[in-house]
C-alpha cells in the first residue's frame, strides 16, 4: 500500500488490517482443515464413511463466531469513516471540478488551477461537481474517494500530514480517456502554501485564448495539429465551409464567430458530421463573452 | 433387454437440427444451453485476454482507447448476462432439476423453450452491436448514466439486449418454481429435496421478483436517450444517482443469481464423493434462501462514494456484513461434509475444492469492501474487480466446470479422461490465482478499475496478471479439449447408471437418460437425499 499521508489513513488502515487479519486466518484455516479431511479420510484410509447428519452445538458456534467478527469488523470500518463525515468548521473550502478529462480548482480568492496545493496539518473542504458525466475524486495516499456528480452537492475534506506530492486520479468511469483523467496535490507548509496562495498567477506571452481553452479542458477533445480525437481539430476550421448535422438533416455551414459562439453555447445543435453528438455540454453559462472572443481569435490563428 | 420406449435415449429419440432447436425436451434445452453458453463465454474470454494483453504493459500496447472501453463492456455484458446469470440453473437446472425430482419434464415444457429462443435473440442482439453502427457500448456494463445517455456508441441496442435476456431468466425461474412445488416424486417432502433443487427454488425467486426493476430501468435509458425524458441525466432535469439506485436493486441481487445455484452443486458434489450425507442439511438449505432475502437490502454497497446520506451507508454496511453470515456457514457445513468420509478425489470433487478455496478468497475481500472506511479507499479500484472475478468465476465458474465433469457420464453415458481432467484442472487453478490475485494487489496500491493505461508504479501485478491468463487460457482449453475427446472417443465401455457412487435420483436412470427420464419407477432412500445408510440398490439392467 502507499504510503498515507493525511489524518484519515490511521484509520482506514487499521480496519483494513483488522479485516484482512481475520480474513486470512480463516482462509488459511479452513484451507488446512479442508486439505487435512482429504487426506486424512481419503478412501485408502478411511474405506467406509461414517454419517454424521450435523450438530447443532456446532452450528449455533459457527454462526454466533462469525456475527461477532463480522460485526467487530463493521465497527471498525464505520470508526475509520466517521471522521471523514466530520468537517472541521475552520476547514478551506475548495471547489472542485471535473469534467472529461480533467481535474480543476477554484479557490477562495478566485485563484484556478489545475492541480490542488495544499497546507500541511490545515483541514481542507472540497465541494465536488461535474460538468458533464460521473468522475471520482479519488486520492489514494489520503485514503479518500467521493464521486463528483453533475448537479450533485458532494463534499469530502482531509488534513494533509505529510510534505509531498501526491496523485489524484479518477475512479468512476467516465469514457474515452478516463484513464488519464489525472492531476496531483501538493501538500506545502503553512508558510510556502499561503506565499503560494497569495502569488498572484505569472502573466505569460500565452495568447489568452490559449488560456481559456486550457482552462475549461476544449483541448482533451479538440486538437491543434489536424489529428481527430472525439471533436473536430481547430487547425484550419475558421473560414472553412464543415457539413454539419441539423436535426438530423446534413447542412453545410461557414466555420465564423457566430457557429463557433453557437457550438460553445448550444454545442447539439450543429455537429460536424462524423462527430458523436451529447458528448459536450453548454459552456454558457461557464464563459465570458469576452472570453468567448478570446477563444474565436485564437482559432483564428490555428491555420 | 429390449429396444422400448422406455428406454430409447434422448440423444437417440429423434434426429435434425429442427428436432433440437424445437425441442421441448428439458433434457435437450439443457444441452442447447451448454453449447450457447459455452460459444459465449469463449468469445468472453477472447475479450478478456485482448484486454490482459493490452494492459501488459502501461501506454498503447495495440489497441485504441475507445475499443478497449468497448471491449471491457461487452465483455462484461456477455459474461454477465450471456453467462454466469443463465449458466448453472440454464443448464444443469434444466436437465437435472426435473430428474432429482424423479419427474418427467419441467411444469411448462414450451415455456422453457421460448426461454432459450428469448436468450438467443438477446443474444444476438448484445453481439449485433459489433457489426453495424459506431460498434458495442463504451460505457461499462453497468450503464452508468448520465454517460449512458450521452456516448454515441450502441448503447440502445446493448441494453435492449439485457432487457430482452431478463425475460427468458425470469420464465426460467417461474418454470423451476411451479415445477418444484408441483412436481416432486410422491414422497419427496420440501426437506427431502436435494439441495440443488433448493438453490434453484431461492434463486428463482430472485429471478422473478428481481429482474422486472433492471427491464424497467432499461427501458428509462432508451426513454431518456430517444425521446430525451430528464430521468438520469441532471443536463435535461434527471437524477444520475436515481439510476445507481434501480441498477443495484436489481444487480446486487442477481449476484446471488449468480452465486446461489453454484452452492447447490458444491452441495451435490459433496456426498457423492465423500459417501455420506451432506453435515447440516437444514443449515445449508436455509441459509440459501437467508442469503436470497437479506441479499435484497444491501445494493447501497455500490454506492458508498457516490454521496448517499451518512445513514444509509451506515445501514447498507450492516447489511452487507449480515449476509455474510449465511455464506459462512455453508463454507463450515461444507467442510464439515467431509469429515470422516470416504474421500474419492475425481476431477468433479477438485472443482469443488477448488470452488470452496476460492470463493473464501471472494467472500473475503468483499469484507474488506462492505466495510466503510476501507470500501472509500477501494472502492471502484482492481480489488473490486479481483473480488468479482474470485466470487464469480472463481466460485460459479468453477462450479460450473464441476458440474460439467460430474454430470458428464450421465448426460452423455460416456468417460472424459480423468488424468488430463486433473492436470487441466491444476493449470486452470494456477492460472485463475496468478491472473485475478495481483489484481486485488493493484487495487491495494491504488489503481482504479476500466483503465485502459495505468501509472508506471502498477505495472508489476499487470504483469503477473496478463501471464496468469496465458496459464489460465491453456488450462481451460485442455479441459473442453478433453471434454470433446471423450465425447469422440470409440469403443468405450458403459459408464454405467451410477459411475462416481452418487444417491440423488439422476443416478437411478440409464445414462444417457431417456427420453422420459426414467426406465424404472425412481426409490427415494429412506431419510432424506444424502442417506448413503440406506441407499437404494441401483441395478444396472
Amino acid at each position: 500500500m502507499r504510503i498515507g499521508a493525511s489524518t484519515f489513513a490511521e484509520g482506514v488502515d487499521l480496519s483494513l488490517y483488522i479485516i484482512a487479519g481475520i480474513s486470512i486466518f480463516f482462509l488459511v484455516g479452513i484451507t488446512a482443515v479442508m486439505i487435512y479431511f482429504v487426506i486424512r479420510y481419503n478412501k485408502k484410509r478411511n474405506p467406509k464413511a461414517t454419517n454424521i447428519e450435523g450438530n447443532n452445538t456446532l452450528e449455533v458456534i459457527w454462526t454466533v463466531i462469525p456475527t461477532i467478527l463480522v460485526l467487530v469488523m463493521f465497527y471498525y470500518g464505520w470508526m475509520g469513516y466517521k471522521p471523514m463525515r466530520t468537517v472541521p468548521g475552520n476547514a478551506i473550502e475548495i471547489n472542485a471540478y471535473g469534467q472529461m478529462w480533467k481535474f480543476s480548482f477554484e479557490y477562495p480568492n478566485g485563484k484556478l488551477t489545475d492541480s490542488l496545493v495544499v497546507p500541511l496539518n490545515r483541514p481542507v473542504k472540497l465541494y465536488l461537481n461535474s460538468r458533464d458525466v460521473l468522475h471520482s475524486f479519488y486520492i489514494p495516499a489520503f485514503r479518500l474517494k467521493e464521486d463528483m456528480v453533475p448537479g450533485g452537492k458532494n463534499y469530502l475534506w482531509f488534513e494533509a500530514n505529510l510534505k509531498g506530492k501526491y496523485d489524484i486520479l479518477c475512479a468512476e468511469y467516465c469514457g474515452q480517456l478516463h484513464s488519464y483523467m489525472l492531476s496531483s496535490v501538493t501538500v506545502l507548509p503553512v508558510e510556502e502554501y499561503e506565499a503560494w496562495f497569495e502569488k498572484a498567477p505569472t502573466i505569460t506571452d500565452e495568447h489568452p485564448g490559449l488560456t481559456v481553452m486550457k482552462q475549461n479542458a476544449c483541448l482533451t477533445c479538440h486538437s491543434q495539429d489536424g489529428s481527430k480525437i472525439i471533436g473536430p481539430s481547430f487547425k484550419g476550421i475558421y473560414g472553412h465551409e464543415v457539413t454539419v448535422v441539423t436535426d438530423g438533416i446534413e447542412r453545410q455551414v461557414m466555420v465564423d464567430d457566430e457557429y463557433i459562439t453557437r457550438s460553445i453555447k448550444q454545442p447539439g445543435s450543429d455537429v460536424v458530421q462524423g462527430y458523436m453528438n451529447g458528448l459536450m455540454v453548454s459552456y454558457e453559462n461557464v464563459l465570458t463573452d469576452q472570453q468567448i472572443k478570446d477563444v474565436i481569435e485564437y482559432i483564428k490563428t490555428l491555420k | 433387454m429390449t429396444s422400448t420406449a422406455l428406454n430409447v435415449n434422448f440423444f437417440q429419440a429423434k434426429k435434425g437440427l429442427f428436432s433440437w432447436i424445437f425441442s421441448v425436451d428439458h433434457k435437450r434445452i439443457g444441452l442447447l444451453y451448454l453449447y450457447s453458453l459455452l460459444t459465449f463465454f469463449l468469445v468472453g474470454v477472447t475479450l478478456g485476454v485482448l484486454m490482459r494483453l493490452e494492459l501488459l504493459n502501461p501506454g498503447k500496447d495495440f489497441l485504441e482507447a475507445k475499443t478497449y472501453n468497448q471491449i471491457f463492456t461487452l465483455h462484461g455484458v456477455i459474461m454477465i448476462f450471456l453467462f454466469i446469470i443463465p449458466s448453472i440453473p440454464a443448464v444443469f437446472g434444466n436437465f437435472f432439476l426435473p430428474i432429482m425430482l424423479g419427474t418427467d419434464d419441467v411444469s411448462f415444457p414450451r415455456l422453457n423453450l421460448l426461454s432459450w429462443w428469448i436468450y438467443i435473440i438477446g443474444a444476438i442482439m448484445a453481439l449485433s452491436t459489433l457489426i453495424w453502427g459506431d460498434g458495442p457500448a463504451d460505457t461499462g456494463w453497468t450503464f452508468y448514466a448520465p454517460y449512458s445517455v450521452k456516448t454515441g456508441t450502441n448503447v440502445t441496442m446493448s441494453v435492449l439486449a439485457a432487457f430482452v435476456l431478463g425475460f427468458s431468466s425470469i420464465l426460467t425461474g417461474l418454470n423451476f418454481i411451479v415445477t418444484i412445488h408441483r412436481l416432486r416424486t410422491p414422497g419427496m417432502t420440501f426437506m427431502k429435496m436435494p439441495l440443488f433443487a433448493w438453490a434453484l427454488y431461492a434463486t428463482s425467486w430472485i429471478q422473478l421478483l428481481a429482474t422486472p426493476i433492471i427491464g424497467i430501468t432499461l427501458l428509462m435509458i432508451v426513454a431518456e436517450r430517444f425521446f430525451g425524458i430528464g430521468l438520469f441525466d441532471p443536463s435535461i432535469g434527471g437524477d444520475p444517482i436515481l439510476y445507481q439506485h434501480l441498477f443495484w436493486i436489481y444487480s446486487h441481487p442477481a449476484v446471488y443469481i449468480m452465486a446461489l445455484p453454484a452452492f447447490g452443486i458444491v452441495s451435490e458434489i459433496l456426498p457423492t464423493f465423500t459417501q455420506r450425507t451432506i453435515f447440516g442439511y437444514k443449515a445449508i438449505a436455509f441459509s440459501s434462501l437467508a442469503i436470497a432475502f437479506v441479499g435484497y437490502f444491501v445494493w447501497g454497497h455500490h454506492m458508498f462514494t457516490a454521496g448517499m446520506s451518512g445513514p444509509a451507508r451506515i445501514i447498507f454496511s450492516v447489511m452487507t456484513f449480515l449476509v455474510a453470515i449465511p455464506t459462512a456457514i455453508k463454507v463450515f457445513n461444507w467442510v464439515a461434509t467431509l469429515y470422516k468420509g470416504s474421500i474419492d478425489l475425481q476431477p468433479p470433487l477438485l472443482y469443488m475444492l477448488g470452488f470452496i478455496f476460492q470463493f473464501m478468497v471472494g467472500g473475503l475481500s468483499g469484507l474488506v469492501l462492505g466495510a466503510l472506511a476501507t470500501d472509500i479507499y477501494l472502492h471502484d479500484t482492481y480489488f473490486v474487480v479481483g473480488h468479482f472475478h474470485y466470487v464469480m468465476f472463481g466460485g460459479t465458474g468453477f462450479a460450473f466446470f464441476g458440474a460439467l465433469h460430474y454430470w458428464y457420464p450421465k448426460i452423455w453415458g460416456k468417460m472424459y479422461n480423468i488424468k488430463i481432467a486433473n492436470i487441466a484442472f491444476a493449470i486452470f487453478f494456477v492460472g485463475f490465482n496468478m491472473l485475478y490475485f495481483p489484481m486485488m494487489i493493484a487495487g491495494l496500491m491504488g489503481m482504479p478499475r476500466r483503465y485502459y493505461d495505468y501509472l508506471p508504479e502498477f505495472h508489476l501485478p499487470n504483469m503477473i496478471s496478463t501471464f496468469g491468463s496465458w496459464v489460465l487460457v491453456t488450462g481451460l482449453l485442455l479441459m473442453l479439449g478433453n471434454l470433446i475427446a471423450g465425447l469422440r472417443k470409440k469403443n468405450q465401455p458403459k459408464v454405467g447408471r451410477d459411475p462416481w457412487g452418487g444417491i440423488t435420483l439422476e443416478w437411478q436412470t440409464l445414462s444417457p437418460p431417456p427420453v422420459q427420464n426414467f426406465d424404472r419407477m425412481p426409490v427415494l432412500p429412506k431419510d432424506g437425499p444424502y442417506d448413503y445408510e440406506h441407499k437404494p440398490v441401483i441395478k444396472e439392467d
